[in-house]
């Protein structure tokens, strides 16, 4: 990522994160069929099919802004728990987002989002959730590792959940049989990091 | 007035034959709403539907919400930040069986006791 992020595109990222999302669907539904209640891929297409929808509406906004409304909306939309998590990224997001942030300063919100995410599911580094993805992400981009170096993280991360055993979420009803699965939580987050690194990075 | 109750479950089938037995066993002196299902009709929760039946089941005693599983407890507490204060004070989610503590809250709610008293009820029954 370059230092100064200096103009954010909100419609490029908006659809470069649906297309993502709808690409892997079926993907994250599968293993979240393993271990979970088989609806993650479905879900969060919803909430990314419905971001898309607004996409004028979002990038009409300032980016504090466009960030607190997609939260908004994703958490409205997405039905299971991911809605809440990822909703919940987003506005805090916001919150802490000047209008044209620095690198310093996304990485300085980003890791208060992931903060905001550790806080409203309850959960912490290790148990096999989204947030295995975002503190390993959150460090990559304090670090001022490039983007393509943050993505690879990401993955890296979201495989690293494999033989973890599930203690929060669904997956944790299955104790023992979580490990050998990868979170589809994990692996969601790690495409949307890497979509948004890619995107601003590029 | 007594304090309301909310019955939040991924299915609305849960959500309503809960509420049944709630009305069956307590009687009609209770604030009552429950909802169950996402956006779209499937199975799970959602927060704008959590939101208005908060507002059906709305006493200015406070309003206790009774949950099944993790996505509901989660969407219910974001609904309850949405709703934001004053009224997210009066706004408890319970730890508990959702169909025994619908029940058993709804009963000390029932005879005039305070949020407290009808969260801490709903909190005997969960797992130590």
């Amino acid at each position: 990522m370059t230092d100064t992020l200096a103009s954010i595109d909100i419609r490029e990222l908006v659809e470069a994160c649906a297309t993502m999302i709808s690409a892997h669907a079926d993907e994250l539904t599968a293993l979240d069929q393993a271990i979970g209640d088989g609806d993650h891929g479905y879900n969060m297409r919803r909430g990314f099919d419905a971001l898309l929808a607004e996409a004028d509406a979002l990038a009409a906004k300032p980016l504090p802004d466009a960030l607190k409304a997609a939260g908004t909306k994703l958490v409205m939309t997405v039905g299971g728990a991911s809605g809440p998590l990822f909703g919940t990224f987003l506005m805090a997001l916001g919150k802490d987002m000047p209008a044209s942030p620095d690198r310093s300063a996304f990485a300085a919100a980003f890791a208060r989002a992931v903060d905001a995410v550790a806080a409203r599911g309850k959960s912490e580094a290790g148990q096999k959730t989204m947030l295995d993805v975002l503190y390993p992400a959150r460090d990559a981009l304090a670090a001022g590792r490039s983007a393509a170096e943050i993505a690879a993280v990401a993955d890296a991360a979201a495989e690293a959940t494999v033989p973890m055993k599930a203690l929060r979420g669904r997956a944790s009803f299955l104790g023992d049989r979580s490990i050998g699965h990868m979170d589809p939580g994990s692996r969601s987050s790690a495409l949307l990091v890497r979509t948004v690194a890619e995107t601003l990075g590029a | 007035m007594n304090v309301g109750i909310v019955i939040v479950s991924h299915s609305p089938k849960v959500a309503e034959g809960t509420a049944d037995m709630v009305r069956q066993m307590v009687g009609d002196e209770v604030p009552l709403a429950w909802c169950g299902g996402n956006p779209e009709g499937g199975l799970g929760t959602s927060v704008g539907d959590i939101m208005e039946a908060i507002d059906r089941a709305w006493s200015d005693a406070g309003v206790a919400i009774l949950v099944d599983l993790g996505g509901a407890e989660t969407n219910s507490e974001v609904a309850v930040e949405m709703i934001g204060e004053p009224r997210s004070k009066k706004i408890v989610v319970c730890n508990a069986p959702i169909v025994e503590g619908a029940v058993m809250a709804a009963t000390e709610a029932s005879g005039g006791a305070t949020l407290r008293e009808v969260v801490a009820t709903a909190h005997e029954l969960a797992p130590a």
